[in-house]
Formats: C-alpha cells, sequence, structure tokens
C-alpha cells in the first residue's frame, strides 16, 4: 500500500462509507450500552430493530399489524428502493461486525488475483433467498421464526447473552453491578463464532450466504432506480472491480443487483473508470433479480411450513404447555407472542434483575430463545416495565406501572399475574424442619400480602416447644413475581416456585374461575375493614 | 462517471432506456414506495394493549322457550316401565308434543353424555330416550333433529358407548362433536358466569331446544338433572367452575331459556356421581318428568327420584331467588299421570 496522502482522498466514496460505518457501529453499541436501567433515559435503543423491514413484514404477515416504531422500517425501504441494499454496507451493524472481522480475518494480505476470486459469485449465495422464503412460509403458516438469523436480531441476542456478559467476566463491574448469566449462552457464543470464523473461508459469509434480511432487501433493490453500470466500451476485463467487492455482485460482468451492497468499492478500484452508479442503466447489462430456482422457493417453503407444523403440533405451545414458560409482564397469549417474538432479546438486556433467561427448549421448538423467567437467577420487580419499554415488537406489550400493578384507573382489572407460586411443604423450614423462616412472606411485594402465616406451637424432636410462623399463599392474590422463590433460602430447587399458571395473558392458563383477580381482592379488602 | 466523448454516439444509443421502460420502471418503484407507505399506515398498531383485559362481547342465546298457558300445565309426571310410553304420557299430559314442536322446526336435542359409559350405568343420557324424543319430534314435523353435547371424556368415545351414536345414525338425526371451530364467546349477566366460550354451532340452525337429562347424583352438587345439564354447552376452562358450583349452574338457568326439559329417572344414579360405574349404584324409579321449567322439574326429582332434601340443592334456592323458575313444584300446574 503506498502512502501518498491527497486530501481528496477524504472525499472518496469509500471514506464517506466508512464514516457512515463507524457512526452506525458506535451508535448500535451505544444503544446496546444504554439498555440498562441506569442509562437508559428516553433513547431509542431497538431503533435498528424498528428499521428493520423485515421485521416490521414478517410481523404484519403474522399478526397482521405494525407494532408501534415498525413504521420506522419505510425510513430503509426508501432508499432500498432507490439505491439497493445500501444498509448492508453503510449502516447494519452486523454487516459492518464481518466487514470489519472479514478483512481482519480473510485474505487482505493475499494476492490480488486471490482476492479477486474470492469475490466472485457463487451459487450457494443464493441459499440466504431459500432461507428468506422458509421463514416468510413460517410466518404465513403462523410462526415468527425470523430473529434466528436476521442479523439486528441476532446480533443483539449475541451482544445481550454473550458479549456483554463475556466483557463484564473479564472487566468485573463493567457493565452489570453483579454478574448477569444466561443459560445456554454458549451456544449462543460458539454461533456467533462460527458465523464471524466463517469470514475466513468466504468474505461476509453470512451476508452473502446467510442473511435473510440482506435476501429481503435484495429482492427489493431489484426495483431500485439507481445501480451500478459498467461502460463495455471501457471494461478491459481486467476483473479488478472484485478486487474488494463487498457483495461478490460481479460487477465485472453482468452485475446482479440484488447482491451488490453499494459499497462503491468497485468503482474507486476500476482503472479504467468503467464503472458508475447511474440513474436507470438498461437492464439487459445487469442479473436484476436474485437468483432462485422455483425448486428451491418449493423447498424452501416445504421446510417454513414444517417447521410451523411440527414445531406447533409437538404441543408446547398448547395442551402440553411448560410450567417454566412464565412469560415476561404484558406479554401476549403464548400464541401471539410466538407471532410476534423476534428473539431480540432486548428484554433480557433491559432486565434489572437477569430474571429474563433465553428459553432453549421450554416453549418447543418455535421459542428458542424467546424470553422467559427464571425465579433461580432473579425475580420481575414489580415497578418495572423496561421489558415491554424495548420490545420493538409488542409480544410485550408497552404496559405502565399502573396497567401492570393494577392501581390508579386499573383497580377493577386488577394486576397483571405472570403464574402463581406454589409451596413445597417438604422442603420449607417452617413446615418440615422445625426451624423458623418465612424470608417468602416478608418479600412478597403486594398488599395484602399473598403470603400470609399461621403461628403454630410445635413439640420439637429434643422435646422442646417451639414457635414457628407456617407460611400459606392465597392464589388470588399471588402474581407470580418470583421474590419468593428467588429468596427462599433453599436455593437448589426452592420451598416455594413459581409456575405459569394463574397467569392473566391467556384465559385458558388460569387458575381462578373469575380471574380470581378483583372479587377475591375486594373480599380481602372489605374483611381488613 | 462521465460518459467519454469517443464514443458518445454508440454509448448513448446502448444507453438509452425507452420512454415507455423509464416510465414503467419508475412507475414500479413509485408503486412501491407508495404501496408499502400505505400498507404500514393501515396495519399501524399505535397503541399497545393489556393482554388478557381486553373487553370480549359475545352473544347472547335467545329464549326458545314455549308461550306461557294458564290452562296446560308446566310440570308432567309419568311413571311407568318403557321409556317410549312413559315419555309419550308424560308429554301427552303437557298437551302434547305439538305444543312445542310444529312444522319445519329444527329441534336441538341437548343430551348429557359427559361420560364414556354403557347406558346401564345411567351415567348418560338413556338412547331409547333419545330415540322416542327424536320420534315425537319428527311426527310433530320438525324438519331436523340435532344431537350435540360437549362431554368431559372423549366425544367420540362417549356419543358411540352410551348408545346414541347408534340412535343417531338409525334416525337420521344430526349429531354434532364439539369441534374447535364451534365454539364462540358468550355474554351473559351471571351471578359468576360474564363471558365464556360457548358451543354456539348447533343454535345457528335450532329453532327449538329440548334439554333431555338423566337423573344423577353428584359428588360436588349433590345432582346433576336439567339445569346442570346445561354444562355441556360450554367449552374453555370448565373445570373452573367447580370453584363456585351452586352460583354457576343456577347461571345455567338465566343463560338457557329452552324450549323443554325432559328429566330421565326410569333408571337413577343414587350415588357415586355423576360418573357411577357399577350397577349396584343404579336405582329403577320408572318416572320421566317433563316441563317447561328446569327448576320445577329438577326439584321434583331431588325429593322423589333421588329422594333427598331439597334444601340442600344451593343452586335451586339461588335459582329461584333470582326469578328463574319455581322450586315450589306442587303449587305449579302440574299433571301426575300412570301408564
Amino acid at each position: 500500500m503506498k502512502l501518498n496522502f491527497n486530501p481528496r482522498d477524504l472525499l472518496k466514496l469509500r471514506n464517506v462509507r466508512r464514516v457512515a460505518q463507524v457512526f452506525f457501529f458506535s451508535l448500535f453499541l451505544f444503544f446496546v450500552f444504554v439498555t440498562d436501567l441506569r442509562y437508559l433515559k428516553g433513547y431509542p435503543v431497538s431503533l435498528f430493530l424498528e428499521l428493520d423491514p423485515l421485521v416490521a413484514f414478517a410481523t404484519a404477515i403474522t399478526t397482521h399489524t405494525v407494532y408501534m416504531g415498525l413504521m420506522w422500517s419505510l425510513l430503509l425501504i426508501l432508499p432500498t428502493l432507490l439505491f439497493g441494499r445500501i444498509f448492508c454496507n453503510w449502516i447494519c451493524p452486523y454487516g459492518i461486525l464481518h466487514h470489519v472481522t472479514g478483512w481482519l480475518l480473510g485474505k487482505r494480505r493475499a494476492d490480488e488475483r486471490e482476492r479477486i476470486e474470492s469475490n466472485r459469485y457463487k451459487k450457494l449465495y443464493g441459499l440466504k433467498y431459500v432461507i428468506l422464503i422458509a421463514m416468510i412460509a413460517a410466518a404465513v403458516g403462523g410462526t415468527l421464526q425470523i430473529g434466528w438469523l436476521d442479523p439486528i436480531c441476532l446480533f443483539h441476542r449475541s451482544m445481550s447473552t454473550v458479549i456483554l456478559p463475556m466483557l463484564n467476566l473479564f472487566f468485573p463491574s463493567s457493565i452489570y453491578v453483579r454478574q448477569y448469566f444466561h443459560v445456554g449462552a454458549w451456544i449462543i457464543g460458539f454461533l456467533l463464532l462460527f458465523l464471524v470464523g466463517m469470514n475466513v473461508l468466504i468474505p461476509r459469509f453470512f451476508c452473502r450466504v446467510l442473511c435473510p434480511l440482506g435476501a429481503f432487501l435484495g429482492t427489493l433493490s431489484s426495483a431500485a432506480l439507481w445501480r451500478i453500470d459498467r461502460d463495455t466500451t471501457k471494461c478491459v476485463d481486467c476483473d479488478l472491480c472484485l478486487k474488494s467487492c463487498e457483495g461478490a455482485s460481479d460487477p465485472q460482468t453482468q452485475l446482479r443487483k440484488s447482491e451488490c451492497f453499494v459499497c462503491f468499492n468497485c468503482i474507486e478500484d476500476c482503472p479504467e473508470d468503467a464503472l458508475s452508479f447511474k440513474f436507470m442503466p438498461p437492464l439487459k447489462r445487469e442479473v436484476t433479480a436474485p437468483v432462485v430456482t422455483g425448486r428451491r422457493a418449493f423447498l424452501g417453503t416445504l421446510i417454513g411450513l414444517g417447521f410451523y407444523a411440527f414445531g406447533r403440533t409437538s404441543g408446547a405451545s398448547a395442551r402440553d404447555y411448560d410450567k417454566k414458560v412464565i412469560r415476561p409482564p404484558g406479554s401476549v397469549e403464548e400464541i401471539d407472542f410466538l407471532d410476534r417474538c423476534i428473539k431480540c432479546d432486548q428484554c433480557i438486556r433491559t432486565c434489572p434483575t437477569n430474571v429474563l433467561q433465553p428459553a432453549l427448549m421450554e416453549s418447543g421448538l418455535e421459542g428458542i430463545w424467546t424470553p422467559i423467567l427464571n425465579m433461580k437467577i432473579g425475580f420481575c420487580e414489580v415497578n418495572c416495565t423496561l421489558c415491554g419499554e424495548v420490545c420493538p415488537t409488542g409480544a410485550i406489550q408497552r404496559v405502565t406501572i399502573e396497567e401492570k400493578t393494577g392501581t390508579g384507573p386499573f383497580v377493577a382489572e386488577g394486576p397483571i399475574k405472570l403464574g402463581t407460586a406454589f409451596f413445597d411443604r417438604g422442603r420449607c423450614l417452617p413446615w418440615a424442619m422445625e426451624t423458623p423462616c418465612v424470608v417468602c412472606e416478608e418479600v412478597c411485594p403486594v398488599s395484602p400480602k399473598a403470603i400470609f402465616s399461621r403461628e403454630v406451637t410445635i413439640i420439637k424432636r429434643d422435646g422442646n416447644p417451639i414457635t414457628l410462623r407456617q407460611p400459606y399463599m392465597d392464589p388470588a392474590l399471588c402474581i407470580g413475581c418470583g421474590i419468593c422463590e428467588h429468596e427462599c433460602p433453599v436455593t437448589d430447587e426452592a420451598a416455594i416456585r413459581v409456575t405459569a399458571i394463574g397467569e392473566t395473558r391467556s384465559r385458558d392458563r388460569r387458575l381462578l374461575m373469575d380471574g380470581g383477580v378483583t372479587s377475591a381482592l375486594n373480599e380481602l379488602e372489605k374483611r381488613q375493614r | 462517471m462521465s460518459s467519454s466523448n469517443q464514443n458518445e454516439g454508440a454509448g448513448r444509443r446502448e444507453d438509452s432506456v425507452s420512454r415507455r421502460e423509464f416510465l414503467v420502471r419508475l412507475g414500479l418503484t413509485g408503486a412501491l414506495i407508495a404501496g408499502s407507505g400505505l400498507a404500514a399506515r393501515k396495519l399501524w398498531q399505535p397503541k399497545h394493549f393489556v393482554p388478557g383485559f381486553e373487553k370480549v362481547t359475545g352473544q347472547q342465546l335467545k329464549s326458545y322457550a314455549p308461550e306461557t298457558s294458564k290452562v296446560l300445565p308446566s310440570l308432567a309426571i309419568a311413571h311407568g316401565t318403557e321409556h317410549e310410553k312413559t315419555i309419550r304420557a308424560a308429554l301427552g299430559a303437557l298437551g302434547g308434543i305439538g305444543r312445542f314442536i310444529q312444522h319445519g322446526d329444527v329441534v336441538m336435542i341437548k343430551p348429557n353424555v359427559a361420560f364414556d359409559r354403557p347406558p346401564a350405568l345411567a351415567a348418560t343420557t338413556h338412547p331409547e330416550a333419545l330415540r322416542t324424543v327424536a320420534k315425537l319430534c319428527f311426527e310433530a314435523g320438525a324438519s331436523k333433529v340435532i344431537v350435540a353435547d360437549n362431554p368431559i371424556n372423549s366425544p367420540t368415545g362417549c356419543f358411540l358407548k352410551s348408545g346414541l351414536t347408534a340412535v343417531a345414525a338409525d334416525m337420521n338425526l344430526d349429531l354434532m362433536y364439539p369441534e374447535s371451530s364451534s365454539f364462540a364467546p358468550l355474554s351473559l349477566d351471571g351471578e359468576i358466569l360474564k363471558e365464556w366460550t360457548f358451543f354456539n354451532a348447533p343454535f345457528k340452525r335450532a329453532t327449538k331446544v329440548i334439554g333431555l337429562a338423566p337423573c344423577k347424583d353428584h359428588n360436588l352438587c349433590h345432582a346433576s338433572m336439567t339445569t346442570k345439564n346445561w354444562y355441556g354447552l360450554l367449552g374453555g376452562r370448565r373445570n373452573q367452575f367447580h370453584q363456585h358450583i351452586h352460583s354457576i349452574v343456577s347461571d345455567f338457568a338465566l343463560m338457557m331459556k329452552p324450549t323443554l326439559v325432559i328429566l330421565d329417572g326410569m333408571n337413577v344414579l343414587m350415588s357415586n356421581g355423576p360418573t357411577g360405574g357399577r350397577l349396584s349404584d343404579v336405582k329403577p324409579m320408572n318416572t320421566i318428568v317433563a316441563g317447561t321449567d328446569m327448576i320445577a322439574v329438577d326439584a321434583y326429582g331431588y325429593e322423589h327420584l333421588l329422594e333427598r332434601d331439597i334444601a340442600e340443592l344451593t343452586y335451586l334456592h339461588k335459582a329461584q331467588s333470582r326469578g328463574l323458575g319455581n322450586i315450589d313444584w306442587k303449587n305449579t300446574l302440574h299433571k301426575e299421570v300412570q301408564t
């Protein structure tokens, strides 16, 4: 690399793009960092997810709505329809990650020929369209699975469950006051390593081969008005345009518009000035639409519909629902939850108690990496609705504290219940071991307390009498927050445990006939008066 | 990005996009931009909601009750040893089936087939009772007879082993299973029952409703007779009803205003109800009670068929105090006949 600095080089498109990349990557990191009770001062921390048109499009299929901030995705559709996939190489933080790691790990030191060969289009790159078709077919069936590979969801999830906890492990208290834990983080971690590592074999492997958002934007960019155009009278077929081609979009021959990341490297790498970014060049010089055969599309459809059908008929979202699928406060009913949750795990990032965990198989095939509460690790803070605040798709609705706690104008409705706590008397100190305790009653946050105790005097094994309090649960008052389970001294398997039954989000999963909320509460209040 | 001079002519020719293509491409991109904007605006959900607390407004059941009569009895008790003769006698005492069913009616018969039991165990509506009532309906000119229930045990097994599937096939009755699409929300101003999912498919066509219930002991609410029989019209989490069973059963009297109810007391499940299981639980009482007031019918059944003290049957008293029926059956216009 020569070092003859020319100030005019600063204004090269490549440098303008780099400024944009640094800006958007930093903005993403900033949003990830401030998604924390201490710093979250109304920052739009889920903005990248809200800008993501695949999130808006796929949730529109499953829910027939566009939830609140997802309208921002129009801001990305517009430039895509004008210029093509500029998102991929100018804005997308995950794309930038692969751009940089591909540059670090890849063939930057290899000779020109090798770099050119690594950037030629391969048939394999059509796979992402099959993945997109499968995900859309699954959405049409009724399950939202874009989160597996949507780059923004994937990056947010990796950040929340792997990278930040890792940083905090190496630099204690840099991210969290106390170390956060995430069930199955190692799976997400190795997946991230794999995807990043694949840049060694194929530059931008994820972006070129797997990315469903890239496939979505690539499809849209078929209609883009501005495109890279090659002046065949100038071109000497040197293939140098491929040297730094990010998208492997074949600018040296017929440009594949749907693969082009609009990085402009080819224009600046062309020694003959044969390439230009033009308004409406003739289409005959390029491959306009994504190349997917009908058979592959059919296969993708089958995979997507099969995923939905196999997952749904496994029963985990219906009769065989798991007691551990305790959803965050404000979550919609389970079937609707699977329609909305994109597994971005922003809720998990922002949760101040670390109670929210990425599910593995608890909520079935469809619910992998969706949030569930693990009361061993944390508990649901009564006066907190941060998870709903950051949820971009309304899987967790943006409920207020008053709506959550059933106070103020919502007294008649009663509180949102996440589940119900049950005593395991065989493990409970006052019930089974002649030992005073009732920590559970002490920490129960509702008023009147759902946990109450009765004083008993028993003769201990040594013959001496002891007076202690034995705890009971009023299911009408329990909101399932799980602090009793979290604080129980029997820490490996608590003597009181919350299960999902009684959650208000589902009429089918309630425990008490009248919802058990208002009438019981009113009666109790009357009695106390 | 400027074109070269030397090949200007050729380049321009190659570069040129026809006016038609220009407009088509511009129009397509413009349409996509406008279309996505309009679609997003139309589908926009600008406000959150609180899941599980959405207002549900269900339908209400209309009344199928016949016109009240000052001359004809509202309660008939018939004693006999055969289902057909005894049911005919009871209906005859009420003024005949023609009082209830007219030509062209679509009649929904609600049996109680809650359990997978053979007829002899008296836990389900007897097939001969169904056969007779269906026959009477056809004799009165009914165009169709629907049989529908939402059992506790597996629907297909319950209908088959209670013998009702055979009767339905034999007499060309329309047997409706509780399929997932058969339900809709119901609204009721009940004591406990407010909004619930309801087996509404039969009511889309029915013009008359007959409740045809066996007379049974019940572990929780003492007795399952014609009022409790409507439990089988509801879906959802019915196992919660037991938390307020007497209120719920009395709410059934508000929910359902049938054309006629028939209590089959030929063989009564005296103990171990509502499932039974031994022939020794069953006692022949050789009686059919029919009427337009389910509370009066059940009051007679409890006192004279189950032979117990009416004072303990809370749900009848609840219904009585809410004006949903007359527990004092002796003071209604009634008729007792022998075959």
